[in-house]
């Protein structure tokens, strides 16, 4: 079955060039694109990941072989700026979508870059962090508490790593490849799921791996 | 800031965003002020708080920042979201529940004899591995 229920007069599809696929505009106006459900079916197998790995610390957590435990090496203080970051960064996304919602590119860009200086500085902190772990004979081959402990932040980090490389290439697309167009929007739309996230698998982090261990 | 009125819906409104940052701030303000400024809690009762705060806290940033509603996408993003939920109370309960039996039924190991073969001091004594 076909999509063209109009008289046949010629090429109809694609005025707007190679990239657009033709059976989008007219007949189906209306009709969502699957990413969305898609991307966000991602991100709870993500999630189900990530809930292994919280499992494995919660297991894990107290196989300290001797070494180190939370207290000696988790600072709340250290804990709760970086946590600060996270948020923020989730905040100035949200303004960033909202400049998007109006069309308006350049607020969006201005507001994904502070997004993205706030991704770094988490990020700066956390390897900061590990850096100094490792530096003081605290790595992920002291014990099984550490392993695990790495294993988790880690997987996280990579996470907003890739996030903020994301981020930047989709700069670039809006800057100089079309704008708040139909893909670029959707692509918008994903990462801003994604960062979102991110944010809420850092609760479980901080709440879970660091809090509750200092009590 | 005055953009809060004609948003197209799914990234709500200037509104909720702010309502959302105000109640994730109090939430992770809180579980980090009862660790920071300890006001000599039971231990159990901290926990409990933290873990209850940080769910609270997951579910704001569900309905504030992702959007999750039971009308997005005719229901399909809840159903995924509570399927995965499901699949994470069984795999932590199910991990902990598991490796709590081990723990206790498996001989009793202290740092000295961590990773090597114990040697039984009386037989008669095993309350281990029964089944």
């Amino acid at each position: 079955m076909t999509m063209i229920d109009t008289p046949i007069t010629g090429p109809i599809k694609g005025p707007e060039g190679p990239e657009h696929h033709p059976d989008h505009h007219e007949h189906h106006a209306h009709h969502a694109s699957p990413t969305p459900i898609g991307f966000w079916i991602y991100l709870m197998s993500d999630c189900i990941i990530f809930g292994t790995l919280f499992a494995t610390y919660a297991v894990l957590g107290n196989g300290f072989a001797g070494g180190p435990g939370p207290k000696d090496l988790f600072e709340p203080g250290f804990v709760f700026i970086e946590t600060a970051f996270l948020l923020f960064s989730s905040i100035t996304f949200g303004m960033g979508m909202l400049r998007a919602d109006k069309g308006d590119v350049s607020g969006l860009l201005r507001w994904l870059g502070i997004t993205a200086v706030f991704g770094l500085l988490f990020i700066g902190m956390e390897l900061y962090e590990f850096r100094h772990l490792i530096h003081i004979g605290a790595g992920p081959d002291r014990s099984a508490f550490l392993s695990s402990f790495f294993l988790l932040v880690g997987t996280h980090g990579l996470h907003v790593t890739f996030g903020l490389v994301w981020m930047a290439t989709l700069a670039a697309q809006l800057k100089w490849k079309g704008g708040l167009n139909e893909a670029n929007s959707r692509r918008l739309g994903t990462l801003s799921m994604f960062w979102h996230f991110l944010d809420l698998i850092w609760i479980g982090v901080f709440s879970f791996v660091y809090l509750v261990r200092l009590i | 800031m005055s953009d809060h009125s004609h948003s197209s819906g799914s990234h709500g409104t200037f509104g909720s965003l702010m309502t959302g940052f105000g109640l994730a701030g109090v939430l992770t303000l809180i579980p980090f002020g009862l660790v920071m400024f300890d006001p000599g809690w039971s231990r159990n009762l901290m926990i409990g708080l933290i873990m209850g705060l940080g769910g609270l806290q997951v579910l704001v940033h569900l309905v504030y920042f992702l959007h999750l509603n039971s009308s997005s996408e005719e229901g399909w993003t809840l159903s995924a979201t509570i399927f995965a939920i499901v699949i994470l109370v069984i795999v932590l309960a199910g991990s902990l529940w598991v490796m709590h039996n081990m723990n206790v039924n498996m001989m009793p190991m202290t740092d000295g004899n961590m990773g090597g073969v114990p040697d039984l001091p009386a037989a008669g004594s095993g309350h281990g591995g029964h089944e």
